[in-house]
């Protein structure tokens, strides 16, 4: 059993989705969901165990051994990514029930725990998987399913946003493809760990670098990395809240983690940043993605697209962190990842339950709920504190690691304007904040109330996990630090 | 010369991925975008198929008579990428169903465009509201 937990990490869910049309009853298919999501949960953490004792695993399915036959590879990295997402979708799907009630029509709520499910299946095939082709068929499963579940939501704009993203996310998936032809062509093989020993040797044609260049388009696309972020703000705010909540805490993860696997392990270092001038660019891209995206987030009216663009921003302390390709600048975005999907998820969860008690989330709806939500106030103000990163919050530590690794590189330019990044955090977040707590409510919204159990149960979770990993950052550190060694080779 | 009739495949390659991502980006209806991103992704497939070929080879069919094969791997790799494309264009057409029942439209810009409205309205009612004594 054990042996089979990564095939298992992928299997669960994919077997639950269609399983639920069987049992019709919204409410069961909502616990099957639940158990299998959990299920997904307990199998990251064993196997992020097995690799902190054991080392690397392989799978080999069907019992073909790799570069032959599909190999999935489970290292620190992998389970360290396949623990953020399985995790937050536990969370995020406590919630579900309750706020899809009131957003979704009730004939919808199978299918839509069917594409939450696939969804997930994707992303956790993209990190457990060995093989470069598998990412492209799994980035696909879970994008359709995406697509659809934002196409769930009631504005009218919600079916548009979609299919924007449709025909971004496909030309980047389709550059993906594009690229993995290029590098099968060069190599004669699709195996992960056997393209990293083969690259290297044709490294300096113009295929590999033209497939390296198609791939960091197409992955930048489903990241949403400045200026191809363009699908991202509409399709999270005009998506069902809880749906928001899922993807903001985990997809452009996944896209991060592809980023690192196939620059890092496939390319190699010295291809990306030595070759080709990786390093600048990205830089270039983080920091502007920082400031462009910060500054449009303070003058947005919906507080939906206000941490909308603020996850583009945080994306950028991400892109950052890579762009030094040092571990400590590595291991740094690997925290920024675990911290902000712990933010994403306790703001935008938070941000479902305002709109399950008030309807809207724009910045008029928040006059007075300081009093009438107190629990989702708070919660929101926690984790916008860990956005902006004050000490004893998540975001803190990470943005810590990251000036630490700025300027262990003498990077003080860098280390500034990070710093800087995060004073306009101060005036975005602040003015959420003086809304809630310095403003009576508005007339006709006397009677709001505190949001129900379903969510304040696992927004606090997430809230208190903000706090938590703010203080004791051992957990945290040593995994991110230990995953970021094993990509450069480091015995942690 | 034989850079051109010796690769031919793949520059028919390169003009169909430019044709269709021309109609992807160029084009308002929203149909038409679509045909765009079949053709785009034609091309990566003829691109796949093109790489599986080996000159003088057969059919990856086993027979004793036959010493060389065509690289069977990519085109199984492309049936896959087919199937998705598929699936695809069959959710993008779903969605320019739905977009026609709630805008009345299947343009670009005219969707947009009363996207705008709408959020100009919006925040007219806003102000209004906010002249209004509380």
């Amino acid at each position: 059993m054990l042996a089979h937990l990564p095939i298992l990490q992928v299997i669960v869910p994919l077997m639950a989705a269609p399983a639920c049309l069987l049992l019709r009853r919204p409410k069961l298919v909502w616990l099957f969901t639940l158990l299998a999501s959990a299920l997904a949960f307990i199998i990251s953490i064993l196997l992020l165990q097995q690799v902190m004792i054991a080392g690397t695993i392989s799978y080999e399915l069907g019992g073909w051994s790799p570069p032959w036959g599909i190999e999935y590879r489970v290292d620190k990295l992998n389970a360290f990514i396949a623990i953020i997402i399985s995790g937050l979708s536990t969370l995020v799907l406590l919630a579900s029930r309750t706020s899809i009630e009131k957003e979704i029509s009730a004939d919808k709520h199978t299918l839509f725990y069917i594409l939450y499910l696939l969804s997930l299946t994707g992303m956790l095939g993209i990190v457990t998987t060995g093989d470069a082709f598998n990412v492209f068929v799994f980035l696909e499963i879970s994008s359709l399913s995406a697509y659809s579940l934002i196409a769930l939501g009631k504005d009218r704009r919600a079916i548009w946003s979609s299919f924007q993203y449709l025909i971004m996310g496909t030309i980047g998936a389709t550059f993906i493809l594009i690229a993995i032809g290029l590098m099968y062509q060069m190599t004669g093989t699709l195996n992960m760990a056997d393209l990293a020993t083969r690259l290297p040797e044709v490294a300096e044609t113009r295929t590999v670098i033209t497939a390296y260049a198609f791939f960091i388009v197409g992955v930048c696309l489903k990241l949403a990395l400045f200026p191809l972020h363009l699908w991202l703000p509409n399709a999270y705010v005009y998506a069902p809240s809880i749906v928001t909540a899922f993807f903001a805490a985990t997809s452009t993860k996944v896209a991060a983690y592809l980023l690192i696997r196939f620059t890092f392990s496939i390319f190699g270092l010295s291809f990306s940043f030595t070759t080709l001038p990786m390093g600048t660019l990205f830089l270039t891209l983080g920091l502007l993605g920082i400031f462009v995206a910060s500054t449009v987030a303070i003058y947005q009216d919906n507080i939906k697209h206000v941490f909308a663009y603020s996850s583009v921003a945080q994306t950028g302390y991400m892109i950052v962190g890579f762009s030094m390709a040092t571990t400590a600048g590595l291991s740094a975005m690997l925290l920024h990842m675990f911290n902000h999907a712990l933010m994403a998820g306790a703001l935008f969860l938070a941000l479902a339950a305002v709109t399950y008690r008030v309807g809207a989330t724009k910045i008029s709806d928040f006059q007075g709920l300081g009093r009438q939500m107190p629990f989702t106030m708070a919660a929101i103000v926690i984790g916008g504190l860990s956005v902006i990163g004050v000490p004893l919050t998540a975001g803190f530590v990470s943005k810590w690691h990251l000036v630490v690794a700025a300027i262990g590189k003498d990077w003080w330019v860098v280390a500034g304007l990070l710093l800087l990044g995060s004073l306009l955090a101060v005036i975005y977040v602040w003015r959420i904040v003086e809304t809630a707590y310095f403003k009576a409510p508005m007339t006709g919204k006397d009677s709001v109330e505190e949001a129900p159990m379903a969510f304040l149960f696992p927004i606090w979770i997430l809230a208190s996990a903000n706090v938590y990993f703010g203080i004791d950052t051992r957990l945290s550190v040593e995994t991110a630090t230990a995953a970021a060694k094993g990509l450069f080779g480091v015995a942690p | 010369m034989t850079m051109i009739l010796g690769l031919y495949n793949y520059w028919v390659v390169i003009v169909l991925m430019m044709i269709g991502f021309y109609m992807i980006i160029a084009h308002g209806n929203l149909i038409k975008k679509i045909v765009g991103l079949n053709i785009f992704q034609t091309s990566v497939f003829i691109f796949y198929i093109s790489v599986g070929n080996i000159e003088g080879g057969s059919a990856p069919i086993w027979d004793e008579s036959i010493i060389l094969y065509s690289n069977p791997l990519p085109h199984v790799l492309i049936l896959t990428a087919i199937v998705v494309g598929l699936a695809t264009t069959a959710l993008a057409l779903a969605l320019i169903v739905r977009l026609n029942e709630a805008y009345g439209s299947i343009n670009e810009d005219e969707i947009q465009a009363m996207d705008n409205q709408d959020m100009v309205n919006h925040s007219l009612s806003n102000q209004h509201r906010d002249q209004e004594p509380c």
